[in-house]
């Protein structure tokens, strides 16, 4: 039967069914369906409930690991961070991820501007009051020359490196060429050790806020989230994003898309993002289009799946 | 029937949604006898959980985020909002591998497919946001790990998964909406077209007997795609 003679068949067969017709109540299906799917997840509620754990915060984040605050505090002042370095539609650091030369991420530009030194560390420090020796060194620092800024900055990283952290919260970093960053830094540190950095990296231009951006690039460039999600297997090595805390299904339905990190060239790529969007993409234009691809949409008919499915039918006489 | 309502944009619609779908065809109380397994229920279920998402997530947004987090009922809610989410993956993903082996799209049903497909495809970042609204650990490592493959594609760009009020309003409003006007094109279709019907099969010489013979005059020559669309 060729596929023409198929498709008129398929048409005709439901149009002008000669078969037998069975009594069918829509309604009385659909209500017992919502009942099973209540009664299902009235089940589930009570034996699992679901996982909610407590945000992180930059005050405990300064608390808990002072040092990985103050290396990481450091790396936003002199943009050597993640975000420092990411690009659109953060900043211009980079033009971002691209295959060939598509630079979507680019041609879309900045649209969310983030200066990490200034808006993580300078401009918070310039809203501590009361410090003159803090507000002499982050005038120190603005002023020295670009190249001293970072002689600066990576010697303090360097020691960092080496850094202690201290029963009353402080750190203590091997003595070195610094210049004002150790006045710097520790007043940052009891500044997010206070809760202050938390409001103080959500500040915009009105009192509501719903724009954790900031903050959020912040911890990530840290261990602070990177650390509890290791602990959870969240990794990106470790199925990502599909999983959540605790052992709960998490977002399955995203394992396709998450199974491309875990395989090389993707696991190892600098573009592994763009590059597993356009296989997502093109993958899911091709189930919307399934219906006109050959061969995809004739598997259903080379493999007889369908006698299971409709074996009764099969089994009746015409 | 009169000339002004027979002229009437009124009256022309009625005509053409009565005559796709009359409601012995949009409520029908009988089904072609092909129409007997299991794999049938994972539609309705599928819209079952929806409704049910729809009114567990419309029981959450009444008493706003915090509700959640700080009472015992907010969390039993989530709870079934949660559950819900993944009992709709769950049935709607065999609803679709049931559909695909029946090769549901044939017959002029392509269309019926697409809707199916896409509601699946939207749902997906549907639920996403959700994730990223909960406002607990879960929503700052998925919003912060997730941004990266949004940025690069540029949809991060007009999308910013760290902006919680951006992401609250995709969550509770235009992805469900989304969701919800795919899902009642598509159930339209599904009435409109009726269930697909059993492949044919060739092989007479193993005793199985026909479905039904084709008409002496074929409803359509074209290809299923060409029909449908």
């Amino acid at each position: 039967m060729s596929r023409k003679d198929r498709h008129a068949y398929d048409i005709a067969t439901y149009e002008h069914w000669r078969g037998g017709y069975r009594s069918y109540d829509i309604v009385k299906e659909a209500c017992i369906a919502l009942g099973v799917v209540v009664a299902l997840c009235l089940l589930l509620t009570i034996l699992f409930s679901s996982p909610d754990e407590k945000p992180s915060t930059v005050q405990s984040w300064a608390r808990t690991d002072p040092v990985d605050f103050v290396t990481t505090a450091t790396t936003e002042l002199d943009g050597s961070s993640g975000t420092g370095g990411y690009g659109p539609p953060y900043n211009h650091a980079s033009d971002g991820q691209h295959i060939a030369f598509i630079y979507l991420a680019k041609w879309l530009g900045v649209s969310h501007p983030v200066d990490t030194s200034q808006d993580f560390v300078l401009a918070p420090l310039r809203a501590v009051t009361g410090q003159p020796a803090l507000q002499a060194a982050v005038d120190t620092y603005r002023s020295a020359p670009s190249k001293q800024q970072a002689a600066w900055t990576t010697a303090y990283e360097k020691g960092l490196g080496n850094a202690k952290a201290n029963p009353d919260g402080s750190i203590s970093v091997p003595t070195g060429g610094y210049g004002p960053l150790p006045v710097m830094m520790g007043a940052l540190l009891s500044f997010a050790q206070s809760g202050g950095l938390d409001g103080a990296l959500l500040t915009s231009k009105q009192f509501y806020q719903t724009d954790y951006t900031k903050p959020l690039l912040f911890m990530a460039d840290g261990g602070v989230l990177s650390n509890r999600a290791h602990a959870e297997h969240l990794l990106g090595t470790q199925w990502g994003i599909m999983n959540e805390t605790g052992s709960y299904p998490g977002q399955v339905w995203l394992w396709l898309y998450t199974f491309w990190y875990q395989i090389k060239p993707f696991s190892s790529s600098s573009n592994a993002d763009i590059l597993v969007m356009a296989i997502m993409g093109v993958l899911s234009l091709g189930l919307i289009l399934i219906p006109f691809i050959p061969g995809v949409r004739d598997l259903p008919r080379w493999i007889p799946i369908y006698r299971l499915i409709w074996r009764e039918h099969y089994r009746s006489p015409a | 029937m009169s000339a002004v309502e027979e002229r009437s944009w009124t009256g022309r619609l009625r005509r053409r949604a009565v005559a796709a779908l009359p409601p012995e065809k949009l409520l029908p109380d009988k089904q072609p006898s092909y129409v007997a397994s299991w794999i049938y229920v994972f539609g309705v279920l599928s819209l079952s959980a929806l409704i049910v998402i729809i009114a567990s997530g419309t029981i959450l947004a009444l008493k706003g985020p915090t509700w959640w987090h700080f009472t015992g009922v907010g969390h039993f809610f989530n709870s079934i909002h949660l559950w819900s989410v993944e009992l709709f993956f769950f049935v709607m993903v065999i609803h679709l591998w049931g559909k695909y082996w029946m090769a549901a799209w044939r017959g002029g049903r392509a269309r019926v497919w697409i809707t199916g497909a896409v509601t699946f495809l939207v749902a997906i970042p549907c639920a996403l946001t959700g994730y990223v609204s909960q406002q607990n650990f879960d929503a700052q490592w998925i919003s912060t790990q997730a941004k990266d493959a949004m940025n690069a594609a540029g949809i991060g760009a007009f999308f910013n998964l760290l902006n919680f009020g951006q992401m609250y309003s995709w969550h509770v409003l235009l992805l469900p909406a989304a969701v919800v006007g795919i899902v009642i094109a598509h159930i339209l279709l599904v009435r409109k077209h009726g269930v697909v019907p059993p492949f044919v099969l060739q092989d007479k010489a193993a005793g199985t007997p026909q479905p039904a013979p084709p008409p002496a005059e074929p409803a359509a020559t074209a290809a299923d795609g060409e029909r449908s669309l």
